[in-house]
């Protein structure tokens, strides 16, 4: 196994100065080459996960390894894609692409060479010189990309990476993913709260429960061996997931919205005393 | 008492030409050149510092706004008395107001760096003095570029209010002789050369800096 999670457990002291349980107990395996999310609703902890196996947080208990090796402090090895990019306003692309290169001690024209490359993978081959302001959502995204990929990682950690993009962007972005991703073979560990861009894109789709986060279930996405899935199946694999992620759904909108919030039924129902007698 | 316009132009190119004025600002210049750029370095090694340990922040932070409030002029009686009533009083007074601006600019440039731009340095195996100079340093222009331009308003101040008060050479001086001498149409010119300095260093070297950043960074549009 290339990636092993053993018995994490991740507390936070909240504002009100309470112990506040976020992982409780996660339990994972991930074979390498492999592309794989984690989803569940918000707050459920994915992301703290992703930060402990980036090495950018620590577990109070448990262990995380990368091919073996224990993972205790952030690196190139195990790069993030983060949200919102993260690219430095004051570098062209090409010199955010290298930065990682240049820390690495690699001559600037290998670095540049690598840099290129890459953009090219990513297809921003004319915004080399660009800065960062110059470009939208989605192109940020695909240099942070670029950037992540030039280190040729043993993981690519994704902290829903796509969830600040437009419908379109996503859409493009996810077949450019998905190219890049069977070309290069890097491991992929992929964080989303979006059901559908789960199934599209990863082969495992572990499902999250919230308050504290555990892993509730791992579904496999089926697949055609010509990488083309029906619809049908798509559709069916999504739903299997909504309905095991109902529950958490269900607990985080009673405590967000105060009472029983009914999912399915799609109704407020205000406790006893204005129960008319209706649904009888 | 209010000399003619004719009269302060005359002075003020004739200041110009024989020298008096324009050893004047060279000498001023060379002062507030030299004390300004120590208190650039000095503020922004005090200003890591306070950023970078919570104990020196709730020491030194709390001293330095407190010694921000005092006018740099303020310290001059002190200066003359420690070191003499000299040039390195006036340099000393000059760098020490802007010192105090600078630290605390500086501070809240670091404090203010992104968390998602250091994490992304760390992800990237950056620390330490390479994390300072390819992170922090730059995110922090902006807002260091802001308090130079505040810290080069106190020093020039400091500056004037000096030399008028100490002596040894510079426009300063050179206005308190005016008085002496009364010659008003002296210091008038005086006056017009202080208030095209300091629009020159405004206008031309400290926006402009702002105007670079703001457009790299995409803040401004390219006008």
């Amino acid at each position: 196994m290339y990636l092993t999670i053993d018995g994490i457990q991740k507390s936070f002291v909240n504002d009100r100065k309470e112990n506040v349980k976020v992982l409780d107990g996660i339990n994972l395996n991930v074979k390498k080459g492999s592309f794989v999310s984690i989803v569940g609703p918000s707050g459920c902890g994915k992301s703290t996960l992703l930060y402990l196996v980036a090495g950018l947080d620590k577990a109070d208990n448990g262990e995380i390894r990368v091919d073996g090796e224990l993972v205790s402090k952030p690196g190139p090895e195990r790069v993030v894609v983060f949200q919102e990019a993260g690219l430095f306003p004051w570098l062209t692309v090409l010199e955010n692409v290298t930065y990682g290169l240049n820390l690495k001690k690699m001559p600037k024209e290998e670095a540049k060479a690598k840099a290129l490359d890459v953009l090219k993978m990513v297809h921003l081959s004319k915004y080399v010189n660009s800065y960062p302001h110059e470009l939208s959502g989605g192109m940020k995204q695909r240099v942070s990309i670029a950037r992540a990929l030039v280190m040729e990682p043993d993981i690519l950690l994704m902290d829903e990476p796509f969830s600040a993009l437009d419908e379109q962007t996503r859409m493009v972005l996810h077949k450019e993913l998905l190219d890049i991703w069977r070309k290069t073979k890097v491991t992929i560990f992929f964080i989303t709260h979006n059901i559908r861009e789960a199934v599209l894109l990863s082969e495992e789709v572990v499902v999250f429960a919230t308050r504290p986060g555990r892993i509730k279930e791992i579904i496999p996405v089926p697949t055609m061996k010509d990488g083309i899935t029906p619809d049908s199946v798509t559709l069916n694999t999504e739903q299997r997931i909504l309905s095991i992620l109902q529950e958490e759904i269900e607990k985080v909108l009673k405590e967000e919205i105060g009472d029983d919030y009914s999912f399915k039924t799609d109704h407020l129902h205000r406790g006893d005393s204005g129960d008319m007698g209706s649904h009888i | 008492m209010f000399p003619s316009l004719t009269q302060v132009l005359d002075t003020l190119f004739n200041g110009l030409i024989n020298g008096q004025i324009t050893l004047a600002i060279g000498k001023s210049m060379g002062r507030i050149l030299l004390g300004f750029t120590i208190a650039i370095v000095v503020g922004l090694i005090l200003g890591y510092f306070i950023w970078r340990y919570k104990l020196i922040e709730d020491t030194l932070g709390f001293v330095v706004t407190a010694l921000q409030s005092i006018p740099s002029i303020v310290w001059f009686p002190l200066a003359i008395i420690w070191f003499g009533l000299n040039d390195f009083s006036i340099l000393f007074i000059v760098t020490i107001g802007a010192t105090w601006t600078m630290t605390v600019n500086a501070t809240s440039g670091f404090k203010n760096v992104p968390q998602l731009y250091q994490r992304v340095a760390k992800v990237y195996g950056s620390s330490g003095i390479h994390f300072l100079r390819t992170v922090i340093l730059p995110a922090s222009v902006p807002q260091i570029i802001s308090g130079l331009r505040i810290a080069w308003a106190f020093s020039w101040r400091a500056l004037m209010a000096g030399e008028l008060l100490g002596g040894g050479g510079g426009l300063g001086q050179l206005l308190e002789m005016g008085r002496s001498l009364g010659q008003m149409d002296l210091v008038i010119s005086v006056m017009i050369i202080i208030a095209i300095i300091g629009t020159i260093v405004d206008n031309v070297v400290f926006s402009r800096l702002e105007r670079n950043v703001e457009v790299k960074w995409g803040i401004r549009k390219r006008a």
